[in-house]
């Protein structure tokens, strides 16, 4: 999305300006009754209010209105954490909004018809069949049921370089919103009007059916109990206070009740979570639920596909292998002759090796060839037929011994000498192609998979994080364990079907491991809908899109990664606040108590070892560290809390001293600060 | 003299964890119904009972059954405290007691609480002592393991939905446990002299010519069980500090040991019944380091005396007032210690004498839901509550849904945890405010100012606490307070089995997963620290501000001269 809406600062007025108007607008109880902790506090703030407002608090009204002040500000800040969240994403709905108006489609009667009418979007119903060609917006999602366009998606993507899609294979699906460049194509509609896939990504940026993630609500639960804890705490304390021969003023009770209950982590906790998701969707991946993202924290088996994720999409000729009897340069020549024509990758990587090793070049064969022969599915083989009537083709060593063995004048020496070679290429992970001419074995080109750089240091960060990779491959075992080796994956699955891919998520299950995994085609459908966290490719087919949880616009297959990335992150983030909060409370404590009992017990003084200077300004600075702790952190909350990939022990440990004992330092010198200030400007 | 403190001390651990290791696996060996040497036993009582023992239950049938039994225990006490005129044994004529005091004791000592608004020599006959009291010491403290053993199977077993069979469970730890357990003690203490007949009281004259009537009795079957069952009610008034249910210093050794030994014995247990013994050493770990710190508080409190007085009584030795010379400061707040750690409600010496910081430390153990080591059962389902908590916390802070033992804490889990947690608080704060300021409550106070919070907070945290001893120097025999206790005993006790127990009847049905090394290990000594960081920071941020007008106020004071 990189293109669409750039990295907004925090701090860009057109964040601020309407977040400080939501603010206020969130005050409205309906709305803050969701958070029970900044509700508590609301309900506090207006009990100051009124105790400002008719002076029956029995404390000192200056005093008095500054903590009603800071109340108010407590909860205001909270919701200004929560808007700006939302409003960063609300900058990107807005553009993706504007991409949704003005479409109108050009509906077909029937496929084979041509004959289309002009209807507007919204008026489109599943099963439709819409014309688009070149200029057009395609006006709803849908699958191409014939012909073939180019199209250009950056309005979804931020790619500008337009993609092919075509009817059949796993390029079928069309995105709404975006633009046909070239051609035409018949889409037939697999939305419900409203259900859009950019419906659902405005409706994810901007949080409005944000839906609480299962330990977000267990999150709320805990702090709804301490919450309750420290109302029973604060009510009781007048009694005891009573009989202790003291009476507490009824707005130094609320305050320290505010100043006790979590309201650090309930203030951030949403902004928090809508933070999460914003961050999700700067990695151009749409996720379904935040349940989705969540669990992706948890993830415990990654399933990658080999090509295209842990290897570059295609092989690259190594070496030419000749038989005994054949010169190299002579096997480099036939190979490169029969890649002349092959626009493969793998045919011009021969062609590029060849060049490259043994300096054949184009002018030394004026030899003018008669036909190419290209790969097909039934010969499997490619190659050429040249003029003067000798053959050349390249092929899968099975294919070519079928093709060979049609002669009948092959030595089985020949065979065992090429077999050998063909298993040594195997055996190092590599595809064999061997080489004939005129039905005589010559050698075998080794294709290597090349391995992304890189790749290994990610499974190997992974592998720190206690998730174990897993490759999916079609080639044959011995292949397959090699690339695995080499690339550092901890398991494969090789020669893989849906069914061995679908057998593997479901055993992985049965051990209580959650199961993450990529994939585009409609044959990876039932294996996405079945893992725990699936990641559909956006350039998929629609069965694949609506079968995983997660979308990536980018069809990048390593976006995994970055998602269980986020996941972990929004957990660490939450985790770590509550603990800085709860820790917080002890330096309140230190802070208030002696300021409450000073009457009573004078000898309680001895408590106040952050030396604050009267009991008004003790419970003042709480009350105001308390409220601006929440400002100080919301950067916090929406970048979320740094996270390295480290042992769960390593990244415990490190947490802690952060958030646990800076939670229980930082507020001792908070208040204390806070403190000197208030008297520096005498006000307290 | 320190040194030999410390050498008694070393002593007494050493012998605890000597024999509460191959306890608990012992223990372990009689939930999984291994031990059948009194099988014949065991299946007349299952007739009777009319129990099929291979069945097992859901958690809701579990703590039917546990809430049934203790209903019909109560039912029977109360009834035979009620018509205890018209009962045998009574040697000593003693009258039925009132509906108040039956209603508390008989809460009391089924809710293993055994807090006594009475003096036992002077209210009980021999035959509610013995049908009563007794039995109730053995089926309480069974009831309490029992639920634990259900508590554990429900986080250590793999997606299934029973937690055991309750009468199994009751029927093995009393016929395996604590009646093998108890009989051996009984005669060690028959031994040591403590008495064990039904005998009418004797009378004696004193030197001085006056009449002294001495009271004895059945006494040495029910310590051993008192002790061993965490209840600690006493047979005389004075507990354990009297000389004939404590004679001696082996007695006063063995029952220390019997205090601890199956809550310690139950880390161990744990640890074989989670296949992982590391999980029940680290649970060992933290309650050993809190109980060694709480002890060091108190003893070092103890020692350092009391400044006001020094001048007029030696503090040589420590604060001795209310305590026995022959128990000294150390064997006196190691037993002091030891009990409110484990929610056994026997005395040696009297809390409300010693030294403010000394008796917070206490008063805290128990507040904290006596977790450390805790009573028999309730002190580790009591933990559980605690390990539950802190792997929330804990776990989201390395990125991941929170997993115990391979369990993932969801909000269930933390919804009946927060609810269990909830009844320390109400019990001790919430009905415990009403004794400070009602004047129906006020009656029972004796002291005043912080000290005579103190005695109250003490009371009420061993009623929700279910410890069951007093800090003394509190008029709490009075019809409200027996009847305010007695719903904090309740309140202390089933709010939290229930809810513990649907956390157990959540967790069994859920999948295991199987650690990485992204799962957070909740056996090294990072995770023991944040555990005992959790009790105590949640024990203190609940507290704190009753301990501070109580103890802490009457410390300062004291510094500054003033007493209470």
């Amino acid at each position: 999305m990189s293109t669409m809406t750039k990295e907004m600062s925090l701090l860009d007025p057109a964040l601020v300006v309407p977040a400080l108007k939501q603010s206020f607008v969130k005050l409205n109880p309906a709305k803050l009754i969701k958070n029970p902790v900044m509700f508590v506090t609301a309900v506090v703030a207006l009990l100051s209010t009124l105790y400002t407002l008719t002076g029956a608090g029995g404390v000192d009204q200056g005093i008095l209105f500054q903590i009603t002040l800071w109340l108010w500000f407590t909860v205001l800040f909270a919701n200004f954490a929560e808007a700006l969240a939302e409003g960063r994403g609300k900058a990107r709905a807005d553009s993706l909004r504007g991409v949704k108006k003005e479409t109108v489609a050009k509906k077909l009667p029937s496929l084979d018809s041509n004959d289309w009418r002009e209807v507007s979007a919204p008026d489109l119903k599943q099963g439709d069949i819409i014309y688009c060609e070149a200029g057009d917006m395609i006006a709803a999602d849908g699958e191409v049921i014939d012909g073939i366009a180019s199209v250009n998606e950056s309005a979804i993507t931020g790619e500008s370089a337009p993609v092919i899609r075509e009817n059949g294979g796993d390029r079928s699906s069309v995105t709404g919103g975006t633009r046909v460049v070239s051609d035409w194509i018949k889409v037939k509609v697999t939305q419900k009007p409203g259900e859009s896939f950019l419906d659902r990504m405005i409706a994810l940026v901007e949080g409005a059916q944000r839906q609480k993630t299962p330990n977000e609500i267990a999150l709320t639960i805990l702090l709804v109990g301490m919450t309750i804890i420290f109302l029973i705490v604060v009510a009781t304390l007048q009694p005891f206070a009573v009989y202790s021969g003291t009476s507490i003023p009824m707005p130094y009770l609320l305050a320290l009740l505010v100043t006790l209950i979590p309201t650090t982590i309930g203030g951030l906790l949403s902004a928090i979570g809508i933070a999460g998701m914003d961050r999700l969707v700067k990695a151009n991946v749409i996720a379904k639920s935040g349940r989705a993202v969540e669990a992706a924290g948890d993830i415990d088996t990654l399933l990658l596909d080999k090509t295209g994720t842990i290897t570059f999409g295609n092989r690259m000729a190594d070496e030419f292998f000749p038989l005994s009897g054949v010169g190299a340069e002579e096997l480099a020549r036939v190979a490169y002759l029969s890649s002349l024509s092959d626009n493969t990758p793998e045919g011009k990587s021969i062609v590029e090796l060849a060049k490259r090793k043994y300096h054949i070049t184009e002018g030394q064969h004026k030899r003018p060839v008669a036909e190419f022969i290209e790969f097909s599915a039934q010969t499997r083989m490619s190659g050429v037929n040249m003029e003067d009537g000798s053959e050349i083709r390249k092929g899968a060593e099975d294919a070519i011994l079928k093709y060979v063995q049609t002669q009948g004048n092959v030595s089985s020496a020949t065979i065992s000498q090429c077999r050998i070679i063909v298993e040594k290429i195997a055996k190092s992970g590599g595809t064999p192609l061997v080489v004939t001419k005129d039905k005589n074995i010559l050698g075998v080109v080794y294709l290597k998979d090349i391995i992304k750089p890189g790749i290994r240091e990610r499974f190997a960060t992974l592998r720190k994080m206690g998730i174990k990779t897993v490759m999916i491959t079609g080639d044959n075992p011995l292949t397959a364990a090699t690339i695995a080796a080499e690339a550092g994956v901890d398991d494969f699955i090789a020669e893989a079907t849906p069914e061995n891919k679908l057998a593997y998520i479901r055993e992985e299950q049965a051990q209580g491991k959650l199961v993450a995994m990529c994939g585009d085609g409609s044959n990876d459908a039932p294996a996405l809908a079945q893992s725990d966290i699936g990641l559909a490719m956006n350039d998929g087919t629609p069965a694949a899109k609506e079968a995983g949880n997660l979308v990536d616009l980018d069809s990048d297959p390593t976006k995994l990664i970055e998602v269980v990335m986020v996941g972990k992150q929004l957990l660490i983030s939450r985790g770590s606040l509550t603990t800085f909060s709860i820790a917080n409370d002890v330096a309140k404590y230190f802070a208030i108590i002696p300021a409450l009992f000073l009457t009573a017990y004078p000898s309680l003084s001895a408590l106040n070892i952050m030396g604050l200077s009267s009991p008004q300004s003790a419970i003042l600075s709480a009350v105001i560290f308390n409220a601006l702790v929440i400002i100080a952190l919301i950067p916090l909350a929406i970048r979320g809390v740094n996270y390295k990939p480290m042992s769960a022990s390593d990244l415990l440990r490190r947490n802690l001293l952060i958030y646990g004992l800076g939670g229980l330092i930082v507020p001792f010198i908070g208040i204390k600060l806070i403190d000197m200030i208030l008297v520096a400007i005498g006000v307290a | 003299m320190i040194s030999a403190d410390i050498i008694q001390i070393i002593i007494y651990f050493t012998l605890l964890v000597a024999l509460a290791v191959p306890l608990g696996l012992y223990m372990h060996s009689v939930f999984e119904g291994k031990q059948r040497w009194l099988k014949p036993i065991e299946g007349i009582l299952y007739k009777i009972i009319g129990t099929d023992p291979e069945k097992e239950q859901r958690w809701t049938k579990y703590a039917l059954c546990v809430l049934g039994f203790n209903l019909i225990g109560f039912l029977l006490l109360y009834a035979i405290m009620r018509l205890q005129h018209i009962l045998p044994f009574n040697p000593a004529d003693m009258g039925a007691l009132s509906p108040d005091l039956a209603f508390n004791t008989a809460v009391s000592f089924t809710t293993n609480t055994n807090w006594q608004a009475y003096g036992g020599e002077s209210t009980m006959s021999y035959f509610i002592q013995m049908m009563g009291l007794t039995v109730q010491n053995f089926v309480s403290a069974a009831t309490g393991i029992a639920v634990a053993v259900a508590v554990i199977r429900g986080f250590v077993r793999k997606q299934m939905d029973t937690l055991g069979n309750f009468w199994v469970d009751l029927v093995r730890c009393t016929l395996y446990i604590l009646l093998p357990l108890s009989f051996v003690a009984a005669l060690f203490l028959v031994a040591q002299g403590v008495p064990q007949n039904l005998d009418p009281y004797a009378t004696a004259t004193t030197l001085e010519g006056a009449q002294q009537t001495i009271a004895q009795g059945p006494a040495a079957s029910q310590i051993a069980i008192k002790q061993l069952g965490t209840n600690g009610g006493g047979f005389f008034s004075i507990n354990s500090a009297h000389p004939y249910e404590n004679p001696t210093p082996l007695s006063n050794l063995l029952q220390m040991l019997y205090i601890l030994l199956i809550p310690v014995a139950f880390c161990f247990m744990y640890g074989r019944m989670a296949k992982d013994m590391r999980q029940g050493i680290a649970i060992f770990g933290a309650m050993a380091i809190i109980f060694v710190a709480a002890f060091s508080g108190t003893y070092l409190a103890e020692k350092a005396g009391n400044p006001l007085i020094a001048d007029e009584i030696s503090q040589m030795d420590g604060n001795m007032e209310g305590k026995e010379t022959r128990f000294g400061v150390v064997n006196s707040t190691l037993w002091g210690v030891a009990t409110t750690a484990a929610s056994n409600g026997s005395v040696n010496s009297m809390h409300d004498s010693y030294t403010p910081l000394g008796g917070m430390i206490m008063l805290f153990l128990i507040m904290t839901g006596e977790v450390v080591f805790g009573g028999v059962g309730a002190g580790f389902y009591g933990m559980l509550l605690y390990v539950v908590l802190t792997v929330f916390l804990a776990g989201l802070m390395v990125g991941r849904t929170p997993e115990y033992l391979g369990k993932k804490i969801e909000g269930r889990e933390v919804k009946l945890a927060v609810l269990a947690m909830l009844s320390m608080p109400v019990g001790i704060l919430g009905l415990g405010c009403l004794s400070a300021v009602l004047p129906i409550g006020l009656e029972s106070m004796q002291d005043q100012g912080p000290h005579g919070l103190s005695e109250l907070l003490y009371a009420y945290s061993s009623a929700t606490g279910n410890n069951g001893s007093a800090f003394a120097g509190y008029g709490a025999g009075t019809f409200y307070q027996n009847t305010m206790l007695g719903i904090c005993m309740l309140l202390g006790r089933y709010a939290f089995i229930i809810p513990m127990l649907a956390v157990a009847g959540s967790l069994v049905a859920k999948k295991q997963t199987p650690p990485t090394s992204g799962t957070f290990p909740t056996h090294t000594t990072l995770f023991l620290g944040l555990l005992i960081g959790v009790i105590l920071i949640v024990g203190g941020l609940t507290f704190f501000p009753v301990l501070a007008l109580g103890p802490i106020a009457e410390h300062m004071a004291m510094l500054k001269g003033t007493t209470f």
